[in-house]
């Protein structure tokens, strides 16, 4: 199918998050489309889907214009879509999932299972696509749903155009990998490909042509030979460092010491196994892995969410086994949550209540349990300032800022108030180039005033760009510790366990210790 | 959910190239009007929930139903019918609730004390006491993601606590009074923690709990009443002793007739109102409140006890709806307290919040509407069914709870930022 847009604007009201936008989709063709969070990406996808009507301008497949109402419309001229966030039955199996709205039937309106089954493995051998119809999808690893969601997508009458939102937002390095190989294997069986991503490696790796949105005008047409600052330079109007300024690091004294801390889960299952770690003042540990390894657990246990059921943990050199997570942050713990929807933010609250979530009791927000609203209001204009956070005032609901700001506000948040230690998960997930830079610089700012920082994160950008010491999770156990100039494939290996032969010579490696900092500052 | 959030939620296709001049007041009134906001919905609620009522009670009265059966030969028997039907209906309804256009004319003439105009509205605001506290008990923990069902049992332990109070102490009335009302905020507070407790430290959910606890409640309220200590000395049947004088709510306009009801406990209510929301709105334990109803994942990961939070907000609320008991067993004066004072005002107090919008000022509201349908019906039986009160509150609080109904009857608007549906967090 050969799409192609022609002078597609969408206002609303006053606003135009899409201005006179040209593009063509050559069939076979991967095209990815950049651009920051709110650059007017996802409302293009939308008028493309029939979920939005253009305000103006035209949409030609195969060169006949053609108008949807709705995605039925998309779906039967042929467009299918993946959508950042699944839609999906969670406890319904994947052939349940992928005819959900156009299921098989017999005659009455009995479901016709069989066909169903069917179908998926049809469309799934066609495609290359591994799948078994009778999972439950709930049960299915991440990368597998997205897979699940592809299926459904492709599973249209006549599906020739696929629209990936964001699609590798949520996935580990392994399953993009994949998901990039099954991009291709699809464009070579003639299926057009409408990427949507602000990951500048992914769609150099994969793409044939890059069109780069800016405020919802296309800013430039890219060859996938464009080099990645090129590239991000388009996409955020100036020049971007990607690589992170950063002195050698200082380690002083330790700041957190986990000591054979053991969590054993509702399933029974040790999702922390014996962990041992250390973080000093004035470092960066990188704490790389494949999620769901165990970090998530290790976050919960140093802020005080979840109890572990053997092991230590010492903040600042004090155990606090009783300390509840308000002591532990009142004492100086900064905690950014790998889950800012759910963790990070009250999104129904504005972005002033959200700036002092933690301290609301604290003087001068509130004196003898009342509210200083004055106080409140104070400390938002100033965070607001400082941390650049773009949201209309301080009264806005945090739910009408942009993923970025949002994280913005939590980093706020964190960095206003006197810390000693700070675990940071997943910083900058979501988050576009622009306050990428920006949070990593914070966070190496932050490192060179003292706080000790745990650093999180499945990807292994941001643990090179940041870390000054790496330590890798493998089933609930640091497997590895390792330097920041580490080649990806020792890395790499040791996040999925590949070097277990050697467990016992990693866990005696002398870099376990890491008092003795060799391989501390020397990136 | 999509990454470009800078997209409005509601679609203006009338927006042409220039952005179009500043609509006036009158514009904008007007747009507001047709618009599906919450403060319209509530309104259209009520007008449709009366002409449904309206209709209702032509279909269930058999003289004017006996009219339609030859409505093609002479139809205006059975409009004039219905219209009158539903005209004195409502009429009657209003009399009794708001003010009686008989003792206006017999005032004017002067047969009439001033006193006798106002015990309509005495009697609405009498009714409307209990809702209010009720009605904050259920709004209040629907603001931390609790669904109070509680608030019966709650009122009934209140009820015992200030009514144990009121006749076993020798006390000025000074004291007396007080002591008496704290006694049943205490009771009700402790029955209301309970569901709170469970639920902090077990996960049991609080409206199966609560719902149980209204049983238990009501089944020890039985077996209190024929224990010695509560029981009547005078009375033979299920009745308690009469509070002491010192400890019965004063009426508030008791010197303008010696019909008018409404008593202290309206002020003490209103009181409650003003200190629920500022405990909302400018406090440090309302913001606990909220935070935890809006995000409980992310209150407990900035360092709030999240199951404390639900204990303390569930015996607030008990606290509240045991003043509503309070309210009872110490306004109904000499004739003691039986199986049947409580009513349904615990229960009441649900469809009172959810009409106010589990906002204080809301609730007060709400409350006054049903006291007035009950006080209304109350008078106007029986030449009106008394259900057509209870109907119409239902009715009411049918198209509250589902405004996507109100807005497709009527085709209003979506508003700027989509409908607000309230709904309890947690199931």
């Amino acid at each position: 199918m050969r799409l192609e847009l022609k002078g597609l604007t969408k206002k609303f009201g006053s606003f135009t998050a899409d201005d006179d936008i040209d593009l063509v989709v050559e069939p076979g063709q991967i095209h990815a489309v950049l651009g920051e969070n709110g650059a007017g990406k996802s409302t293009l996808m939308n008028m493309l889907y029939g979920i939005l009507k253009p305000t103006s301008g035209e949409i030609l497949i195969d060169g006949e214009p053609v108008s949807f109402s709705g995605p039925g419309d998309a779906i039967a001229a042929g467009i299918g879509m993946v959508h950042q966030h699944f839609k999906l039955v969670g406890p319904f199996s994947v052939a349940d999932n992928v005819h959900l709205g156009r299921e098989h039937t017999l005659a009455g309106g009995v479901l016709a299972a069989k066909a169903a089954r069917q179908a998926v493995l049809d469309v799934s051998e066609r495609y290359g696509l591994r799948l078994d119809p009778d999972a439950i999808c709930e049960d299915l690893p991440v990368g597998v749903q997205q897979r699940v969601e592809i299926v459904k997508a492709l599973s249209g009458p006549k599906t020739e155009l696929l629209i990936l939102d964001e699609p590798t937002a949520v996935l580990t390095p392994a399953e993009i990998a994949e998901l990039l190989d099954i991009m291709r294997s699809l464009a070579e069986s003639g299926t057009s490909i409408l990427f949507i991503s602000h990951k500048l490696k992914e769609v150099q790796a994969v793409a044939d042509t890059i069109t780069v949105i800016r405020r919802g005008k296309v800013v430039a047409e890219l060859e996938p030979t464009a080099s990645e600052a090129e590239m991000a330079a388009a996409m955020v109007g100036r020049a971007v460092t990607l690589q992170v300024d950063k002195t050698p690091a200082e380690p002083a004294e330790p700041r957190l010491e986990v000591k054979d801390l053991t969590v054993v889960n509702a399933a029974g299952v040790k999702a922390l196994d014996g962990l041992n770690l250390n973080v000093h003042s004035g470092e960066i540990v990188g704490l790389a892995g494949v999620e769901g390894n165990g970090q998530t657990e290790l976050a919960r246990c140093i802020l005080g969410l979840l109890k572990p059921d053997a092991g230590h943990i010492a903040i600042d050199g004090a155990d606090v086994h009783h300390h509840d997570p308000a002591r532990r942050i009142a004492d100086g713990l900064g905690y950014i949550p790998e889950d800012r929807g759910r963790d990070g933010l009250v999104t129904e609250f504005s972005v002033a209540e959200n700036l002092v979530l933690n301290q609301y009791r604290d003087e001068p927000f509130a004196k003898n349990g009342v509210v200083d609203a004055a106080a409140v209001r104070k400390r938002a204009v100033d965070s607001i300032a400082e941390f650049d956070i773009r949201t209309q005032s301080p009264d806005e609901p945090a739910a009408s800022l942009s993923g970025g700001n949002q994280q913005k506000v939590i980093i706020a948040r964190e960095f206003s108030r006197p810390r000693r230690l700070l675990v940071a998960a997943q910083p900058t997930r979501g988050v576009d180039v622009g306050a990428t830079e920006f949070i990593h610089n914070r966070l190496v700012t932050e490192r060179d005033t003292g706080t000790g920082i745990l650093l999180i994160s499945s990807e292994l950008d941001e643990i090179y760009a940041l870390a000054d010491r790496i330590a890798v999770i493998y089933n609930g156990r640091i497997v590895g510790e390792v330097a920041p100039d580490t080649p990806r494939e020792v890395i790499g290996r040791l996040m999925v366990g590949a070097d277990l032969g050697g467990d016992a010579d990693a866990e005696t490696d002398p870099r376990t210790r890491p008092d003795d900092d060799a391989n501390g500052g020397d990136r | 959910m999509s990454t470009d959030t800078a997209t409005p939620p509601a679609e203006q296709p009338d927006a042409a190239e220039n952005p179009p001049p500043r609509p006036g007041f009158t514009q904008l009134f007007g747009r507001y009007l047709i618009e599906a906001n919450s403060v319209m919905v509530t309104v259209y609620s009520l007008l449709l929930a009366f002409l449904i009522g309206a209709v209702l009670l032509i279909v269930s009265d058999e003289n004017v139903r006996s009219t339609y059966t030859y409505f093609f030969a002479r139809p205006q028997d059975a409009l004039t019918s219905s219209w009158i039907l539903v005209r004195d209906s409502y009429l009657a309804l209003f009399e009794g609730a708001i003010l009686n256009l008989n003792t206006l004319e017999r005032f004017q003439a002067g047969t009439a004390e001033f006193g006798d105009l106002l015990r309509p509205i005495s009697e609405t605001l009498l009714n409307a006491t209990p809702l209010i506290f009720t009605g904050l008990a259920v709004g209040l923990a629907f603001r931390a993601g609790l669904f109070n069902i509680g608030a019966q049992g709650q009122l009934i332990f209140g009820m015992l606590g200030a009514l144990a109070v009121g006749f076993s102490l020798n006390l000025p009335a000074v004291v007396h009074l007080p002591l008496a009302i704290v006694a049943g905020a205490l009771a009700g507070a402790a029955f209301g923690a309970i569901p709170g407790v469970l639920k902090a430290t077990t996960g049991a959910h609080e409206v199966i709990s609560s719902i149980m606890l209204n049983n238990i409640a009501f089944f020890f309220l039985v077996w209190a009443i024929g224990t010695g200590f509560f029981h009547s000395e005078t009375k033979s049947e299920l009745v308690t002793k009469p509070v002491d004088e010192s400890a019965t709510l004063p009426t508030l306009l008791g010197w303008l007739g010696a019909g008018l009801r409404v008593n202290l406990a309206l002020i003490v209510g209103l009181a409650a109102a003003v200190f629920t929301w500022w405990l909302l709105s400018r406090s440090t334990f309302g913001f606990r409140i909220r935070a935890v109803g809006f995000n409980a994942h992310a209150s407990a990961t900035a360092g709030m006890h999240v199951g404390r939070t639900y204990a303390s907000t569930m015996a607030f609320a008990g606290g509240l709806a045991g003043l509503a008991g309070a309210a009872l067993s110490l306004g109904v004066g000499s004739s003691g307290v039986t199986t049947n004072t409580a009513l349904e005002y615990g229960f009441d107090g649900i469809t009172v919040a959810l009409l106010g919008r589990a906002r204080p000022g809301g609730i007060v509201a709400a409350a006054l509407l049903f006291g007035a349908l009950k006080a209304g019906a109350l008078s106007a039986q029986p030449d009106v069914p008394v259900d057509i009160s209870t109907l119409l509150q239902a009715i009411i609080v049918l198209f509250i709870a589902a405004p996507a109904l109100v807005k497709a009857i009527l085709h209003l608007r979506t508003p700027r930022g989509g409908m607000v549906t309230l709904e309890a967090k947690g199931w």
